[in-house]
């Protein structure tokens, strides 16, 4: 049977959109899928050395559950995003669940392909030196080299 | 039942305990048992589901005292 193939396309750089990439990823090669996530747009961010600013905001995001109901007003202060970023780096911890670092060394580990979009790399001015090295650098086209031969193919 | 290893995943939120036995697995060698104890509830469909797409075989699935217990058999 021929190796099955997943493609994902990570664009988002919060803390709590970070985890399907990774988690998916991981699961997908200990399953013995091939696995290339590709980053762009905010997504890579996830690709830093130090993923320890990867944050989340309470602002705009509704559905996040919070210990008490707060209003706008009051999560537009200074301080509220690290403080719900810390409440929920407490709450990932306390479940068990992986943190980013973790997660993406374990993909790395079983040889996920990281692939960086590179116009947006241009795009941010990032500089390549803050991210892992295990990264290649490539643009749409490339993707789809990959991406029209998979399985599955996810948009996170 | 024997078994040739023996790791604790208590504790492990989901994907933790399924990456952590395919960590262990890839150490062993066909027809080996690896025991594996989990508190994730939902470890109970996802080792299922790992068996079933990796070839290795779930020998058996128990819940002992709120732990979950399983007995992985090396494709």
């Amino acid at each position: 049977m021929a190796t099955k193939k997943m493609a994902i396309i990570a664009t988002k750089g919060t803390l709590d959109m970070a985890y399907p990439p990774f988690i998916l990823a991981s699961t997908a090669a200990a399953l013995g899928y091939d696995v290339q996530i590709f980053f762009t747009f905010y997504g890579l961010q996830l690709l830093r050395k130090d993923l320890s600013n990867v944050m989340i905001s309470p602002l705009a995001n509704p559905a996040m559950p919070m210990p008490i109901p707060m209003p706008v007003m009051v999560q537009m202060l200074p301080g509220m995003e690290s403080m719900a970023t810390m409440m929920m780096k407490q709450k990932l911890k306390k479940h068990g669940v992986a943190s980013l670092t973790e997660l993406r060394d374990l993909c790395l580990e079983a040889d996920v392909k990281f692939v960086a979009c590179q116009m947006t790399v241009d795009l941010f001015e990032f500089d390549k030196s803050e991210f892992i090295k295990d990264v290649e650098y490539a643009g749409a086209a490339a993707f789809f080299g990959f991406a029209g031969e998979t399985d599955i193919c996810l948009f996170v | 039942m024997n078994f040739d290893k023996e790791f604790d995943a208590s504790g492990l939120n989901c994907p933790l305990p399924i990456l952590k036995t395919k960590k262990a697995l890839n150490d062993m060698t066909t027809g080996q048992v690896l025991k594996v104890i989990a508190t994730d509830c939902g470890a109970v469909k996802d080792m299922q589901a790992f068996a079933d797409q990796t070839g290795n075989t779930l020998l058996s699935n128990t819940e002992v005292g709120g732990k979950y217990v399983f007995f992985m058999q090396k494709k």
